[in-house]
């Protein structure tokens, strides 16, 4: 596209701010500041993925990097116990890995996963039920048999299946750094249906409305009056299937990892140090267990509580 | 009627097919089968003779029909790890996994079904609100975190129940039981709990939200006009109705207790087939992997298969068309 005018630069700064006044004098911020559990969580979500997204400025060490990890601080307890220290505020693990550093990394791994598969997941959701919901017919009668077949089985059983096959057909030797893909994928794939089958139903609504029919006489494309005229009419719903799908990701992500087959222990996710600390449970070393099971456990309960507030602010029979 | 179960019976088989092909794919085509089975020292003689013996140089469509018929029979292939029929591995499995998932199924219903109750009946007390926190904890912690804070409490600060294994167990037959031992019960509460927890949570919130929907309709409006005693509307009028719903979503959870028996199996290294999976995938043995896919599609498609057609079979009004055409 060529350069905007400054005018229409400006003219589109107007809108945004216009909308933005909509949205803070509209019933949904409204109903957002009346629930106090809804603004804590919402708070908690913000200081958690900030604290992901600035790890290597808040963080005392790379966790990642091994270099910097001495076997010598191996199970140093928390500050509180009796010979932890400052250095390694919540402790070490069996590697001397600050886990308040690994904490702080591990949670960028996992919300980077939970959001990339996401993002992945709505993708091919909306674009398929973009397709099959205006194209209807035998599309329509393929796609939604692929979905019903899926939605049958449960999501981690087949992130499980898709890792696992993807596991057999990559060299062994390239897994580790690949594994963030293939993480992605399996989830993303494991997803899938739920955006397909929510925006095919909206699909359907909207295609018989006026401005669609008047698009089609005018002559505009077909994938034109699919993703310009229709998208942004079907996307409501979507935000809220996506803030809940986030949180299942990130628990598929953390439950892959730790069954062994997600992130390895060189650069953990939550779900990897929670198995690394499982196997110290026995001699002790609650620590290495309990942080990183603390952070996954409010990070999810977190997106859980915005997304039950989502779906109640955009659901108009609840108003 | 006869209709719809032979449609649904076709559209299973159709699946079934599918995820067999899938299965096929999978031990045909992700690695060379012969180079996993023999060691490294067999000579190429040997190979080709095995490659005959297997018939991987038949054409493909052949193989694949070949690979129905044994699967259909129950013959997975050998284990490339431990080198033992895939499927002599399962059936010794099998029972772990089906008692695990029974006994939380039937936790799962019998504490979720009155909690359910509780809650939608008496949405204003204190212990409603606590059962409310509990269900929304049990949604957001990960299966395999209790299962750990359970270790942590009751197997090591208390040191009451064992964290690991089935305990002793008893040989019937093929089957062994954990049922008739001390041991073995103990050793089943803490992951039956972990297993049972999530459906437990689903069931009450579902059991609550249907519920309030039935106590708002008419006839429950008119069964108290009637005089009926609290008792005969609560449970004679409404929970009858709200337990139709209940029913489906329990059977088609069925098949998720099986599959999330891999994580609180992998978590409790209980010895049934979730954990040979997980070993599976982690050593890349492949006939397991794909023996498992199989019947855990079996294990589904058949639950589904049962729940849609018993669904039609309990909801009269499904039945409308049918019956006006008959007459």
């Amino acid at each position: 596209m060529c350069v905007a005018p400054r005018g229409n630069a400006v003219r589109h700064a107007q809108r945004v701010l216009d909308s933005l006044h909509r949205f803070f004098d509209g019933d949904i911020w409204y109903s957002f500041k009346q629930s106090r559990v809804t603004v804590t969580a919402a708070v908690v979500t913000a200081v958690l993925v900030l604290s992901a997204l600035f790890a290597p400025l808040i963080s005392l060490q790379d966790p990642f990097d091994p270099a910097a990890l001495d076997l010598m601080d191996a199970f140093t307890p928390p500050v509180w116990a009796a010979d932890g220290s400052w250095e390694f505020p919540l402790g070490t693990d069996n590697q001397g890995r600050d886990l308040y550093s690994a904490i702080l990394y591990g949670s960028r791994l996992s919300l980077l996963i939970g959001f990339a598969s996401v993002v992945f997941a709505l993708t091919i959701g909306v674009g398929l039920g973009l397709v099959a919901g205006y194209l209807g017919g035998a599309v329509d009668a393929v796609i939604m048999r692929i979905a019903d077949v899926q939605i049958s089985f449960p999501g981690i059983l087949i992130a499980l299946l898709i890792d696992g096959v993807a596991r057999a057909v990559l060299p062994n030797e390239r897994h580790d750094e690949l594994v963030v893909y293939v993480l992605i994928l399996a989830i993303g794939l494991s997803q899938w249906v739920q955006f397909a089958r929510t925006v095919r139903g909206s699909t359907m609504v909207e295609r018989n409305k006026e401005y669609v029919l008047a698009a089609r006489v005018i002559g505009v494309s077909r994938p034109r009056i699919m993703l310009r005229h229709i998208l942004p009419n079907v996307m409501g719903p979507v935000l809220v299937i996506a803030t809940v799908s986030l949180a299942v990701a990130i628990l598929t992500e953390a439950t892959l990892s730790f069954l062994g087959v997600g992130v390895p222990p060189t650069q953990p996710s939550l779900g990897t140090l929670i198995r690394i600390g499982q196997d110290f449970l026995f001699s002790g070393e609650w620590w290495i267990v309990i942080f990183p099971g603390a952070t996954l456990a409010v990070l999810v309960l977190a997106a859980n509580l915005l997304g039950d507030w989502l779906r109640d602010a955009f659901n108009p029979k609840l108003r | 009627m006869v209709a719809l179960v032979i449609r649904r019976s076709i559209q299973s088989v159709v699946v079934m097919l599918v995820v067999a092909l899938l299965a096929f794919t999978l031990f045909r085509y992700v690695g060379d089968p012969v180079a996993m089975m023999v060691g490294q020292d067999t000579s190429l003689v040997e190979r080709a003779a095995l490659r005959e013996k297997l018939g991987l140089n038949d054409p493909v469509p052949l193989q694949f029909a070949r690979f129905v018929v044994n699967t259909a029979q129950g013959q997975f292939g050998i284990s490339y790890q431990i080198g033992r029929p895939v499927a002599e591995l399962l059936v010794e499995r099998m029972p772990a996994t089906l008692e695990l998932s029974l006994v939380a199924a039937l936790f799962a219903l019998f504490i979720g079904i009155p909690m359910g109750v509780y809650t939608a009946l008496n949405p204003k007390k204190w212990l409603s609100t606590v059962f409310l926190t509990i269900s929304l904890i049990g949604i957001s912690l990960p299966t395999f975190l209790i299962g750990i804070l359970l270790i942590l409490l009751f197997g090591v600060v208390l040191g009451w129940l064992p964290t690991f294994g089935r305990g002793e167990v008893v040989q019937l037959g093929w089957w062994t039981t954990g049922f008739l031992t001390a041991s073995g019960w103990k050793s089943l509460l803490m992951p039956a709990f972990t297993l049972g927890m999530f459906q437990l949570t689903l069931i009450m919130r579902l059991v609550r939200s249907e519920m309030l929907e039935v106590l708002l309709t008419d006839y429950i409006k008119f069964a108290r006009a009637r005089g009926l005693s609290n008792r005969a509307v609560n449970f004679g009028h409404a929970l009858k109705n709200t337990l139709v719903p209940v029913i489906t979503i329990t059977g088609l959870q069925l098949g998720s207790i099986i599959a999330f028996a891999i994580i609180t199996e992998t978590v409790f290294q209980w010895p049934g087939m979730g954990l040979l999976f997980i070993q599976a995938i982690s050593l890349v043995d492949i006939p397991i992997m794909s023996a498992y896919l199989v019947l855990i599609a079996m294990f589904f498609v058949v639950i589904n298969l049962i729940v849609d057609i018993l669904y039609h079979v309990v909801d009269p009004r499904l039945r409308v068309d049918v019956r006006g055409a008959q007459g």
